[in-house]
Formats: structure tokens, C-alpha cells, sequence
């Protein structure tokens, strides 16, 4: 599904938090949404879920105008955010319709490529963080949606767990080519992920500039492409500290 | 994939769910049932010796044994049966009643922002009426049967359980609600699969203070005047001079009233296993 935003804004009691954001996601396509803390990037992505639609601006999904929460759009979190008194399963299967075993069945698909086959009857108190947040994946994707939103998914996890998550992320999308929106202020992560980067500056935040990272997949970590962009992007968001 | 197994069995030998009984009891000492019992049993041969040694005057601190006689003797000619059962009943009546109230009040003012504005200022004035100053005027309306005794109980029992039915509801993360909201649930379905089992710890909470009100309530509603009951011995016992039967009763309270605590606290563990609460050493 593409997904469209219109001169989009959002403001918090008359002062602006981000501004005039306008893009085009492609179906399939993985945008980066990328900036320092205070840019307005998570605003932004709880617009386009419909969670907040007190927003100015249009947000399209396949070309019509939608307000509010559509069933077709996932939301990955920032933490977990597993219901405790369900478990691992019960939790995967959470967003999911129709019979118990259909669900269940398809759940245990999913932790399967999560790596979570025979952790089904924990409960999340019993996980560890990176476990925890594989769950969300497999929770988030387990409804297949078309587009999958993602709000700094991976930022409090350590950097092995971290790289785990974004090949496994990758290896959905690959099967199921859901468009993406990541929210993210890791630049190496963008630079891994992404098919292309919109940067976010200022307060309120705007757009500062589009990268587009045509290395194809699989890309490698350490390359000099790699390297090049995330110095691209480092200088688009010139963070050098002005000391007038 | 080798790291999540471990991980997985990392989770389950630290919470011990699978330690061989051996090592469950190799200090049977430290128990919690054992560790409880050493004060109170000290306390009793203590009260034992002292009341053998007539350091305290029988006519007004009987010994222990003389004590549990009484509870035998009661037992024996089938009276104490009648009180327990009596008392026992107006408790579980007035706090089904008292709870049944709460939970649908509890739930209007945590759920609808105009039910709170409506009914909770009212609430919270009624709460601040020590509640036994209703006795008298229940009895004047009801009579001095079980209709008022029960209603007296059910006042006690409503507050804490409607209080925190309030908080639970209120308390819920909005971040689970976001949860629920994503997947296109609706108002019904986010109560009943999200905010429902998010406010039960508080709820149980209430139910658990509410009974303890209760067993306080009920021996207010038998000393004003009954016919059966523990709280009818215990003016038996001050009219009769018969300390017995007084420490008797007080006695016969704290089992059944512990009793009733304990099926709550088993129902509070059954269904919040998934509580992650700290561990005390």
C-alpha cells in the first residue's frame, strides 16, 4: 500500500512540533524518518497510525484520505508493550480474528521466526528485553499489515540483540513487502535499513533533506556504502554546536 | 537461535520452577509457616505458664487451655456452630451486597467521565460519615433483624472495594489502551480485554480491605443486639463475667476471619500469577 502525507503538522496547546511534512511511500518501501530528540518524528508516526488525529495536514493511504486508526496499519512501539497477564502466545495472538487454532497456529509461525518457538507459555515478567520486544515483532506482524509503523523499535536494546532484530526485520519484509515507516535517531540503522531517508530538523521540525540509499540488499555493515551515506546523513544533520 | 535457548533456560532455573524437592527442603527451619509460628506459640505456652502460676487472676485473664475448654464445649452441645455460621453468613451476605454495589458504581465513575462528575462528589461525602454512625438509623428502617445488620456490613465492605475499582480503572497505562486501540478494538472489547484484567490487582486489593471491614462491621451490627452470633457471645461473656467466652469468641473471629482472607489471597494468586513482583529474600 502507498502511503501519502500532505503538508502534514502537528500542534501541542498553539506552539508547533513539526511542520509542513510532505512524502511518498511506495508499496513496499522502506522510509526512514530520522532526526535528533524534539524533531517531532514520533508525532509524525502517531498521525499516520491514527492514534492522534488532531494533526493538520493530509495523510492518504492508497490515494484516500483516512482519519483515524485503520486495521490494515501495524504499529511497532518503542518498548514492548506485551499485556502481562497474557502470554507469550496469547499476546501474539492478540490482534488476530477468527478460530483458536487458526490463530494459534499462525502466532506459533511467527515466534517461530523470532526465534521464540517453545517460549509460547511464558509470561512476559519471565522475558528478557530483547525477547520482550521479538514478541512485539511477532505480535506486529502477525496481523500482516500493509503498512508497519515503527517507533524507534530497536533503541533500547544492546547492539547485538539490535543487529538480530533489523536482519529479522529485513527477512519479513522481504516475504510479506509491508511499506514501512521507521522512526529512528540511529543513523547506522537508517543507513542499513532504509530504502530512503527523509531528515528532520528544527523546532518545529521540517523536513531537511531526502537521501535515497540505492545499495541493494543485502547491504553490509562495515562497507565504504554504507560508510559514504552515514556520512551524508551525519552532515545533512549538521549537529556541530553553534557557541555564539 | 542457540542464545534463546539459553535465555529460556536461563528464565526457568533462576525462577527455580523445576528444583528437585530435596532442595526445597533442605531447611525446613526457615519455612514461612514454621517462622510464623514461633512468637504465637511462644506467646501461648508463655500466657499458659504465668496463668498456671496464677500471676494473672482467672476471673479476668483465663488460661489458654481454659480458653479452648470453652471453644470444645461449645462445639461439643453444637452451639458454636449456630454462631459461626450466623456470623460467617451476615459477613458473606453484606460484602456481596457491599461488592456488588461497588463494582457497578466503581465502574461508571472509572469509565465515564460524566458518571464521575455525577455520582463521585456524593461518594465521597457519604465516605467521610464514620460509617457505624448509620447503626441506629438502619435499625430504625429495617428493624433490628439480619435486613439491617447485612446493610451495615455492605457499607463497610463498599468503600474500599468501590475506591479502588475508581483507581484501578483510572490507573490503567494508557499505553496498553494504545495497544488495544491499534488493533481496531472497541470500547467494549478495550474494557473487557484490556482494562478489565489491568485493574484486577486493584480490585482484588479492595476485596481483600473490604472483608476486613466487614468482620469489623459485623461485630458493631451484633454488639447493637442480636440473638446469635460472635459478636452476641461477646456480650454474653461482659454480662456473664465469663472472660472465656469473650477471648473465645475474639479468638474464633481471627480463625474464620483469617480463613476467609486466605480464600481471597489463593483466588488473588491464582489469577495474578502473571504479576511480576519483587522477590523478597
Amino acid at each position: 500500500m502507498s502511503l501519502q502525507l500532505e503538508r502534514v503538522g502537528r500542534k501541542f496547546a498553539g506552539k508547533a512540533a513539526v511542520q509542513d511534512v510532505s512524502f511518498r511511500a511506495e508499496p513496499g518501501e522502506i522510509i526512514g524518518l530520522l532526526g535528533t530528540s524534539g524533531c517531532g518524528k514520533s508525532t509524525l508516526l502517531r498521525a499516520i497510525s491514527g492514534l492522534d488525529t488532531e494533526y493538520d495536514g493530509v495523510i492518504e493511504i492508497n490515494d484516500e484520505k483516512v482519519d483515524g486508526i485503520q486495521k490494515t496499519t501495524g504499529f511497532m512501539f518503542q518498548e514492548p508493550r506485551l499485556l502481562p497477564w497474557l502470554n507469550v502466545l496469547d499476546n501474539v495472538t492478540f490482534g488476530l480474528e477468527g478460530n483458536r487454532e487458526e490463530k494459534q497456529n499462525k502466532a506459533g509461525r511467527y515466534l517461530q521466526s523470532v526465534g521464540l518457538a517453545g517460549s509460547e507459555k511464558l509470561y512476559p515478567k519471565q522475558l528478557s528485553g530483547g525477547m520482550a520486544q521479538r514478541v512485539a515483532i511477532a505480535r506486529a506482524l502477525a496481523t500482516s499489515p500493509e503498512i508497519l509503523l515503527l517507533d524507534e523499535p530497536f533503541s533500547a536494546l544492546d547492539a547485538f540483540t539490535k543487529m538480530q532484530l533489523q536482519d529479522l526485520l529485513l527477512e519479513v519484509w522481504r516475504s510479506f513487502q509491508s511499506t514501512m515507516v521507521l522512526v529512528t535517531h540511529d543513523v547506522d540503522e537508517a543507513a542499513y535499513l532504509c530504502d530512503r531517508i527523509i531528515v528532520l530538523r528544527g523546532q518545529p521540525g521540517k523536513v531537511e533533506r531526502e537521501i535515497t540509499i540505492s545499495e541493494p540488499r543485502p547491504r553490509e555493515r562495515g562497507s565504504s556504502e554504507q560508510a559514504a551515506y552515514k556520512a551524508e546523513i551525519l552532515a545533512s544533520l549538521d549537529l556541530t554546536t553553534e557557541t555564539a | 537461535m542457540a542464545k534463546n535457548q539459553s535465555e529460556v533456560s536461563g528464565v526457568f532455573t533462576a525462577r527455580g520452577k523445576r528444583k528437585p524437592l530435596a532442595a526445597k527442603l533442605k531447611n525446613p527451619f526457615t519455612h514461612p509457616f514454621l517462622l510464623g509460628s514461633i512468637f504465637p506459640l511462644l506467646l501461648v505456652v508463655v500466657w499458659e505458664a504465668l496463668s498456671r502460676l496464677e500471676v494473672f487472676p482467672a476471673y479476668q485473664l483465663p488460661a489458654p487451655s481454659v480458653i479452648l475448654g470453652t471453644i470444645v464445649g461449645m462445639a461439643e452441645d453444637g452451639t458454636l456452630w449456630g454462631h459461626v455460621g450466623i456470623t460467617s453468613y451476615r459477613v458473606f451476605m453484606g460484602f456481596l451486597l457491599g461488592t456488588a454495589a461497588a463494582v457497578v458504581l466503581g465502574s461508571l465513575v472509572g469509565f465515564y467521565k460524566h458518571a464521575e462528575a455525577l455520582f463521585d462528589p456524593l461518594i465521597q461525602a457519604f465516605r467521610s460519615i464514620p460509617s457505624l454512625a448509620w447503626v441506629p438509623l438502619f435499625i430504625l428502617w429495617m428493624g433490628i433483624g439480619e435486613p439491617s445488620k447485612i446493610a451495615m456490613i455492605a457499607v463497610g465492605v463498599f468503600f474500599p472495594v468501590y475506591l479502588n475499582i475508581v483507581s484501578g480503572i483510572g490507573g490503567v497505562d494508557r499505553k496498553l489502551i494504545e495497544v488495544g486501540k491499534m488493533y481496531g478494538l472497541n470500547t467494549f472489547q478495550l474494557v473487557r480485554r484490556i482494562i478489565l484484567p489491568a485493574s484486577l490487582p486493584s480490585f482484588l486489593v479492595g476485596l481483600r480491605s473490604g472483608l476486613g471491614l466487614g468482620w469489623m462491621f459485623v461485630v458493631a451490627a451484633e454488639l447493637m443486639g442480636a440473638s446469635q452470633g460472635l459478636g452476641y457471645l461477646l456480650v454474653v461473656g461482659q454480662n456473664t463475667l465469663a472472660p472465656e467466652t469473650i477471648i473465645a469468641s475474639i479468638v474464633l473471629f481471627a480463625v474464620i476471619g483469617k480463613l476467609s482472607d486466605w480464600i481471597l489471597k489463593i483466588l488473588e494468586i491464582r489469577t495474578l500469577h502473571w504479576q511480576d513482583r519483587a522477590a523478597k529474600s
